[in-house]
């Protein structure tokens, strides 16, 4: 029988070290809402999702209550919409009223952030892959809960650089739109290389097409309590501070698994996957960085930073993987910065630069997330972060992601505040020569020949 | 069987068991086991309850606990089993 001291641990790490469930996220498929009336098709699209999600908040606002474990946000994916608006769609303001009626339905059910708004242009772009991109700076600018993703390139495609060299501009032009609010545009804009289906973390998520009609997946967190964990092992060996991180993190994850097994049942929806990530947040006591601390440098981005963050990484997912029956999405660490207290700090104190948070993307589970440039950073060089970014995912056949937020009117040294879970961030420098030949090319970049497997 | 985890902490005081055994008593919930220590003068309690033939929703019990909790000057708080035990057993 459970004993006194294992419910003070479990409670300890809810109370005190900021355990929760991040996001319980329903896929919704909204291929079965398809129209060449762009008015039916969101009515349909509204329907559907106002059905299908009436009782997600509630749900989990009665799972967080039954067992004491806070459940930070209720979302949804939804089908990309580039797919689904497709045949009704005929101009960018088409698509940006789709995007209107996820933001309104998003509201009406209660939800912080609805996903999808993304195109999967791995290889190619068809007309309305590109429409859609091409209204992503609008959609952003005009609703408040939508969250957009475009996926470049993937390790069996290679990456389009055609949409890699307009992601660039969109990404500038999305946070020339949301210039007033600091470009928060951006905040709710990411780019992919091997991009999940099953991905239940924002501003990514969305419901691939080899997904069910609609699905409950579930994103852990908890870089707290593996902090806290290790400080029991300090200066002990490398054998001890693994062993540590994976049992600790086979505890988190089991409760990421019970809640998304609970939803499941009451929401009648077949459960699909618990995301492993630590995912940090701007509260103190709640950052992947201060885990590389403890675990003995500096800062994030002192040497020894990319071996540190592989070795949580792997242990995060060795202890994970056996917590749960199914495990997908991003699984990993996440290492945004303006989300996360001990990379702010690195970043003010000059440890953390863009190249090495370049290299840590190599080794961790998603890629340069939440950083904020210089207003003046041209498309072009976007692009070419981007390219790096989509290279490293394409060769090592893992998800990279790129959020970056180019903040207008604002340069190098000052500051800028989101708000809520997205934080703030300092804003860092890029490496100001040009690339612009290169990324002015067009086409696209071959997939590697480690992907020719069959 | 519907076991529940209710723990109770704070600073130690005359009454506590008994007045949560009152609370427990009057709505029909099971006492299964109760642990209880004292670690620098804060009383911390678990009980593992059976709430199967309980009168009050969940929810209710929660809450009206948590308020006798406030009266006391304790922290109590209720939670379905599972949680421990997903967590702590393989």
């Amino acid at each position: 029988m459970i004993n006194l001291f294992e419910v003070a641990e479990t409670n300890r790490m809810i109370e005190k070290e900021n355990l929760d469930v991040r996001t319980i996220t329903l896929g919704i498929s909204l291929l079965d809402c398809i129209d060449s009336d762009l008015d039916k098709l969101r009515e349909k699209i509204y329907q559907k999702i106002h059905d299908a999600a009436k009782d997600l908040v509630r749900t989990g606002e009665e799972i967080s209550r039954e067992f004491g474990i806070p459940i930070v946000n209720k979302r949804i994916s939804v089908t990309p919409i580039a797919l689904v608006g497709g045949t009704a769609c005929r101009s960018a303001e088409d698509f940006v009223s789709i995007a209107e009626t996820l933001d309104q339905v998003a509201k009406e059910v209660g939800v912080n952030f609805i996903g999808g708004y993304s195109a999967l242009v791995s290889k190619g772009m068809t007309k309305a892959d590109e429409l859609l991109i091409r209204s992503i700076p609008q959609a952003l600018a005009v609703t408040e809960r939508v969250c957009s993703s475009v996926n470049l390139g993937s390790t069996r495609t290679g990456i389009n650089m055609d949409a890699v060299k307009l992601m660039g501009e969109i990404i500038r032009e999305t946070a020339e739109r949301t210039s007033r609010q600091d470009s928060l545009g951006c905040a709710k804009l990411v780019v992919f290389c091997n991009a999940p289906d099953d991905n239940p973390f924002m501003a990514g998520a969305f419901h691939g097409v080899t997904e069910t009609d609609s699905v409950i997946n579930v994103g852990v967190s908890g870089p707290g309590v593996v902090k806290t964990a290790l400080e029991q092992v300090r200066g002990e060996n490398f054998e001890a501070l693994c062993e540590t991180i994976k049992k600790t993190a086979f505890k988190v994850t089991r409760v990421g698994q019970l809640v998304a097994k609970e939803a499941s049942r009451l929401l009648n929806v077949p459960f699909g996957i618990v995301d492993l990530s630590l995912a940090p947040t701007p509260a103190v006591g709640d950052s992947v960085a201060d885990i590389l601390c403890e675990m003995g440098l500096e800062y994030a981005g002192a040497p020894g930073t990319t071996a540190a963050l592989a070795l949580l990484n792997d242990q995060v997912k060795k202890g994970g993987v056996m917590a749960s029956s199914y495990v997908g999405g991003l699984s990993g660490a996440f290492i945004p910065v303006s989300e996360d207290q001990g990379m702010i700090d690195a970043v003010k104190a000059g440890a953390l630069t863009l190249e090495k948070l370049e290299a840590m993307t190599c080794v961790c589970s998603v890629g340069l997330d939440m950083i904020a440039v210089p207003g003046d950073t041209k498309a072009a060089a976007i692009s070419g972060i981007i390219a790096d970014e989509m290279a490293i995912g394409m060769v090592n056949q893992k998800t990279t992601a790129v959020r970056l937020i180019p903040v207008i009117g604002k340069g190098v040294g000052e500051t800028v505040e989101f708000g809520g879970l997205l934080g703030y961030a300092p804003i860092m420098p890029v490496n100001s020569f040009s690339c612009e030949k290169f990324i002015n090319r067009g086409g696209r970049i071959p997939a590697p020949i480690h992907s020719f497997k069959n | 069987m519907k076991k529940t985890i209710i723990t109770v902490v704070g600073k130690d005081t005359v009454g506590i068991i008994a007045k949560v055994c009152t609370y427990l008593a009057e709505n029909g919930i099971n006492i299964l086991d109760i642990s209880q220590t004292i670690v620098q003068e804060y009383f911390n309690m678990m009980m593992i309850v059976d709430t199967a033939g309980a009168s009050r929703p969940f929810g209710d019990m929660a809450d009206e606990l948590a308020v006798l909790g406030q009266e006391i000057g304790v922290v109590i708080k209720c939670q379905k089993e599972e949680i421990f035990d997903k967590m702590h057993r393989i």
